[in-house]
C-alpha cells in the first residue's frame, strides 16, 4: 500500500493533480484511527500529519488556528491550560476499534464530525469549525470561513467540510470556535429507569431551567443498575442552585441524587464514547429526535440488541448483531438514520456505513463532491454509497 | 445606482405577458402582481439605496405551487429572486428588471411544536418573534433575535444566517436550525435535515443556511427551541477610553464568563442615543458597555458582580447594575435606539457590518476616525463587543449631490480596513449586492471560484439570485473545467457585470 507523506500544500496540489492525470485514488488519513469505518478500497494513502503544529491561539478572540494532523491530546492539552476547552468534546475513536488511545487527529475529528455528549447543548463539529485552508480535489489551494467567531461571508463551506469524511478538500489549516471551560462540573442521577421514563426525565430537565449541559441513561448493565445522567456545569453558586433545583424538577420520575465525581466521569465515557458497548461486535450511531428514542430501542430489546442513549435520547448507540436492513427502517420510521461505525469487514463491504438518503439528495450530495473533486480521486468505494441511493 | 446588476435579457422581457400568464396559470387571483404601482413595494428590501421593480411578483401559497413556478421557470430560462420580508441590510432581495420575484409571504403557519424534542416546525414566512410568541407560554423562546425581528421572516433568516446581539452565547440562524424543505430550481422537493442532530451523509444544510436565496426556496424550518432563562442582569459601564472597555470586554472573556449579551457605543453613538430616549446614559466617556446576563438568579447574581469587579480594574468611570426588568430594560433601551437615534442627527445613514478580531477595536476606530475626516462624513458605532462584529453607521445626507457616492466609498473602506486586520466583510448583514464587489478583498479567485462550483451543483443555469454574493459571473460548464494552476487561466473571466 502506498502511503503518502506530504508536508506542504504545494506537495498535496502535485499529489492530486498526478491522481487526476492517472485516474489514481487517494484516501486522506489523520492518525488512522477511524481506517476501520466503511467498506475496503484500494487506495492510495495521504498521511496528513505533516501538517502539525498550531499556527494561532488567542485565546480572549475564542479561536485556535491549528493544522490538521496535530494530535487531538494535544489541541486539548493546550486549550485547557487557557481555562478552555472544545466544547464540542471530540474524541479518539481509537479504542473502539481496539486501538491504544492518542492517535487521533484533530483535522480527523472535524472531518468525521466526531463530537460527544456536550453536542447536545453546545453544538457539533460542523458549529466549531470557522475557517478553513484546504487543497481541493481539483488540486486547488483555497480558504474559506473566516477567523472570527462571526461571520456569514461567501457560502459556509465550514459546514460543508465538517463530516465530509475527506471526500471534498484536504484541510491543510482549520480554525476553531474554542469556548471557556467550566469552573465546576456535577453530574446528578436518578437510577432504574427504563428507556421510556429516562427519556421522559431527560425531557423534562432539558426543558427545565436547570440548564442541563449534557443528558444520558445506560439500562442496567455490567451488574450495575440502570442510570440516567444528568451533566450541570459552570461558576459554583449557579451549579449549586441548579442542582439543588434539579431534584425538584425531576420529582416525578424518581429520586434524583448526585454522583460523586470519580463515579460519574466513567459513567459518561462508557455511554458518550460507546465503552459500555466494547464488546458488540456491530455498532451503530443511530441519530434521531429523541423523543423516538424509546420506540426505537424497544424494537431491539427482543432481538438481543443493546444500546446507550446520549443527547437526551437523540443518539442511540446500538450493538446489534442482526439484520441490518432493520435497523436502517427502524431508525428511518423513528425520523432518524443510523451509521454503521463497527462491524466484521463482511458487513461493512456490503452495506454502507452512511444511512442511504433520498435519491435526489444522494444525487445533489454527489454534484457537491464533484465540485470540490470533478475526477472523483477521492471515491475510494468506502461509502458504497452508488449502489444504495434509495 | 452605482451598482451594476446583470444585463437584463431582452427576449425575457419581450415575453413578460406569458410569463405573467403561466405564473397566473400556477397561481391564481391576487398572487401575481404585474401592475406597476403595485410591484412598487417590492422594488427594494432594506438597503434602500437601491430600487428596481421586478417583472412580476408571485406569492405562492403551497409547496406544489413553489416547485411548479420554479420548475416553469427553469424551463423557460426566466431568472428568481426569493424574497421574505425584505428586510436584508445587504440588497439580497433587490428584484431585478427581468426576473420573477418569488415572496413567501403566504406561507405563514406554525405547523408543528414539539415540547418533549424542543423543536418547532414552521413555514418560512413566519416571522422570526413570532415563533418565540408561539411557545412562550410554555416557557421556551428561539433565541437568534436579529433586530428586525418583528418583521423579519425565518425563511430570510435561514437565508441570510441571521445573528442578533445573543449570538455569542446562543449562536446564529445555523446553529439553531435542524432541518429544512428546500425546492430546487427545477423542482425538486428536497429535505435536508431533520428533527434529530447531525446529518446522515454531507451537511448540505450547513451550506444552504446562509446561502442568499441562491441555492434553492425553503418551503419549511424546523427550528430549535429554548427553555426561556430564568432571569437577565445587566451591567452599564463607561469608559474613560475605547482601550480600556475593549481590555474589559477581553477580560470578562478571559475569566471564563459568556455573556448572554454584550455591546459597546462609543461617543456619538451615547450621545445621540442618550438625546433620542434619555435613559440617563453618561455622556462624559468614550465608551460604553451594555452587559447582560441570564439564567439562574444565582449565575446572574455572581456573574454581575464579577463584570462589576474587572470594569472596577479596568478605570470603569461610571457603572450601573439592574436590579429589575424595567431597569435593565432601560439600559438597553438606548442601546435599541440606536439606529433611529442616529437618523435624527443626520439626514441618512448609511449602517455597516464587519467583524474584526476583539483586540484590533482601538486600532479600527482611531483609523475609523481618520476614514471620516477623508471622506468628511461623521461615523457612530455600536459594537456588538463579545463577538467583534462592528456596526458603523455613517452620517450622510442623500439630497447632497455626491454624499450616497462618499457614503458607499467610506463604507467599503471600513469593511477592507475590517479585513486587512484579520477580520471579515459581514458579521451577520450578508453580502448581498453592498458587499459583493468587496469579495475579492477577502478571498482569492479560487476560493471565490470553489463556492460558484457549490451554487453550480445547484443550480448550473444560475436563474436563482443571480448578481447577489459573487463579483464575477461565471459559467458552470467553465468552472467545471480543469486547469493547471498556479499560472495564467487558459481562459478569460467573463466581463464584470
Amino acid at each position: 500500500m502506498t502511503v503518502h507523506h506530504p508536508t506542504t500544500p504545494e506537495d498535496l496540489e502535485r499529489l492530486f493533480a498526478d491522481a487526476v492525470g492517472h485516474g489514481g485514488k487517494l484516501e486522506l488519513r489523520g492518525g488512522g484511527s477511524k481506517t476501520a469505518i466503511g467498506a475496503a478500497r484500494d487506495a492510495e494513502i495521504v498521511d496528513l500529519r505533516g501538517f502539525a503544529g498550531v499556527a494561532d491561539y488567542d485565546p480572549p478572540e475564542l479561536v485556535l488556528t491549528v493544522r490538521p494532523g496535530t494530535p487531538l491530546a494535544d489541541v486539548e492539552r493546550l486549550v485547557a491550560e487557557q481555562g478552555q476547552m472544545l466544547a464540542f468534546e471530540p474524541f479518539d475513536h481509537g479504542p473502539l476499534f481496539g486501538q491504544a488511545p492518542g492517535t487521533a487527529t484533530i483535522g480527523g475529528v472535524v472531518a468525521a464530525g466526531t463530537a460527544g455528549s456536550g453536542r447536545l447543548t453546545a453544538g457539533g463539529a460542523r458549529d466549531h469549525l470557522l475557517g478553513f485552508t484546504a487543497v481541493s480535489g481539483r488540486g486547488e489551494r483555497f480558504v474559506a470561513g473566516g477567523k472570527v467567531v462571526k461571520n456569514v461571508t461567501g457560502y459556509d463551506l465550514p459546514k460543508l467540510i465538517a463530516g465530509s469524511w475527506g471526500r471534498l478538500a484536504a484541510i491543510t489549516e482549520l480554525t476553531l470556535k474554542v469556548l471557556p471551560r467550566p469552573r465546576v462540573v456535577r453530574t446528578m442521577a436518578i437510577e432504574g429507569l427504563g428507556a421510556e421514563a429516562a427519556q421522559a426525565a431527560m425531557a423534562d430537565a432539558m426543558g427545565g431551567p436547570a440548564e442541563i449541559a449534557a443528558a444520558a441513561h445506560r439500562p442496567a448493565l455490567d451488574g450495575r443498575a440502570a442510570v440516567t445522567l444528568f451533566r450541570v456545569q459552570g461558576f459554583a453558586p449557579s451549579v449549586e442552585a441548579r442542582c439543588a433545583a434539579l431534584p425538584h424538577l425531576l420529582e416525578r420520575h424518581g429520586r434524583t441524587v448526585e454522583l460523586p465525581a470519580d463515579e460519574a466521569a466513567p459513567l459518561w465515557t462508557s455511554i458518550g464514547r460507546a465503552g459500555a458497548l466494547a464488546d458488540a461486535e456491530t455498532l451503530w450511531r443511530v441519530a434521531l429526535p429523541p423523543s423516538a428514542a424509546p420506540g426505537f430501542v424497544a424494537a431491539f430489546d427482543p432481538l438481543g440488541g443493546r444500546w446507550l442513549l446520549d443527547w437526551a435520547g437523540g443518539l442511540v448507540w446500538l450493538g446489534f448483531d442482526g439484520d441490518p436492513a432493520l435497523v436502517r427502517s427502524t431508525a428511518e420510521a423513528a425520523g432518524g438514520h443510523a451509521m454503521l461505525l463497527r462491524g466484521p469487514a463482511e458487513l461493512r463491504d456490503r452495506v454502507p456505513m452512511q444511512h442511504p438518503r433520498a435519491a435526489g439528495v444522494m444525487a445533489l450530495e454527489e454534484r457537491v463532491r464533484r465540485a470540490f473533486d470533478p475526477a472523483g480521486i477521492f471515491e475510494t468505494g468506502r461509502f458504497l454509497d452508488h449502489a444504495h441511493a434509495h | 445606482m452605482t451598482l451594476k446588476m446583470p444585463t437584463p435579457d431582452e427576449a425575457v422581457l419581450a415575453r413578460r405577458a406569458e410569463i405573467v400568464a403561466a405564473l397566473r396559470a400556477i397561481v391564481s387571483g391576487e398572487g401575481v402582481i404585474d401592475d406597476a404601482d403595485e410591484l412598487r413595494p417590492y422594488e427594494s428590501d432594506g438597503l434602500t439605496a437601491y430600487r428596481q421593480p421586478p417583472m412580476a411578483v408571485v406569492l405562492p401559497e403551497t409547496v406544489d405551487q413553489v416547485a411548479a413556478v420554479l420548475r416553469w421557470c427553469h424551463a423557460n430560462g426566466v431568472r428568481v429572486v426569493p424574497r421574505g420580508a425584505g428586510t436584508s441590510l445587504s440588497g439580497g432581495a433587490l428584484p431585478l428588471a427581468d426576473a420573477v420575484l418569488l415572496g413567501m409571504a403566504r406561507f405563514n403557519r406554525i405547523l408543528a411544536i414539539d415540547y418533549a424534542d424542543r423543536i418547532a416546525v414552521v413555514q418560512p414566512g413566519v416571522t422570526n418573534l413570532a415563533i418565540t410568541r408561539a411557545v412562550e407560554e410554555e416557557g421556551f423562546y428561539y433565541a437568534p433575535d436579529p433586530s428586525s425581528q418583528i418583521a423579519c421572516t425565518i425563511g430570510g433568516n435561514v437565508a441570510e444566517n441571521s445573528g442578533g446581539v445573543h449570538c455569542l452565547k446562543y449562536g446564529l440562524t445555523t446553529n439553531n436550525v435542524l432541518g429544512v424543505e428546500l425546492v430546487t430550481i427545477e423542482g425538486e422537493v428536497l429535505r435536508l435535515g431533520g428533527r434529530h442532530l447531525d446529518p446522515a451523509g454531507l451537511d448540505l444544510l450547513g451550506v444552504v443556511v446562509g446561502s442568499e436565496g441562491l441555492l434553492g426556496v425553503v418551503t419549511e424550518v424546523t427550528v430549535r427551541i429554548l427553555p426561556r432563562p430564568e432571569t437577565a442582569r445587566a451591567a452599564l459601564i463607561g469608559f474613560p477610553t475605547v482601550e480600556s472597555a475593549g481590555q474589559c470586554v477581553a477580560d470578562v472573556i478571559a475569566a471564563g464568563i459568556i455573556p448572554a449579551g454584550m455591546e459597546m457605543m462609543d461617543r456619538p453613538a451615547i450621545h445621540a442615543a442618550e438625546a433620542f430616549v434619555q435613559v440617563g446614559y453618561p455622556l462624559d466617556v468614550e465608551a460604553l458597555l451594555i452587559v447582560e446576563m441570564d439564567g439562574p438568579a444565582a449565575e446572574c447574581d455572581h456573574l454581575v458582580d464579577e463584570v462589576a469587579r474587572i470594569a472596577d480594574a479596568n478605570g470603569a468611570v461610571s457603572l450601573r447594575v439592574s436590579n429589575d426588568d424595567a431597569e435593565r430594560l432601560a439600559f438597553w433601551a438606548g442601546r435599541k435606539a440606536a439606529f433611529p437615534a442616529v437618523g435624527r442627527i443626520a439626514p441618512d445613514y448609511y449602517c455597516m457590518d464587519g467583524t474584526i478580531p476583539r483586540r484590533r477595536l482601538p486600532e479600527v476606530l482611531r483609523r475609523m476616525s481618520e476614514l471620516a475626516a477623508h471622506h468628511g462624513l461623521g461615523v457612530a458605532n455600536v459594537f456588538h463587543a463579545g463577538d467583534g462584529n462592528l456596526h458603523p453607521l455613517i452620517l450622510y445626507d442623500a439630497h447632497k449631490p455626491g454624499d450616497l457616492e462618499r457614503a458607499e466609498e467610506f463604507g467599503n473602506d471600513i469593511l477592507r480596513l475590517c479585513v486587512e486586520v484579520g477580520g471579515v466583510l459581514t458579521g451577520e448583514h450578508g453580502v448581498g449586492v453592498e458587499k459583493r464587489d468587496l469579495m475579492p478583498a477577502m478571498f482569492s479567485d479560487i476560493d471565490l471560484k470553489q463556492q460558484q462550483r457549490v451554487k453550480c451543483a445547484f443550480d448550473p443555469a444560475s436563474l436563482l439570485n443571480p448578481g447577489k454574493v459573487f463579483p464575477t459571473l461565471h459559467r458552470c460548464a467553465e468552472l467545471g473545467r480543469m486547469h493547471v494552476h498556479g499560472g495564467a487561466l487558459p481562459f478569460p473571466d467573463l466581463p464584470r457585470f
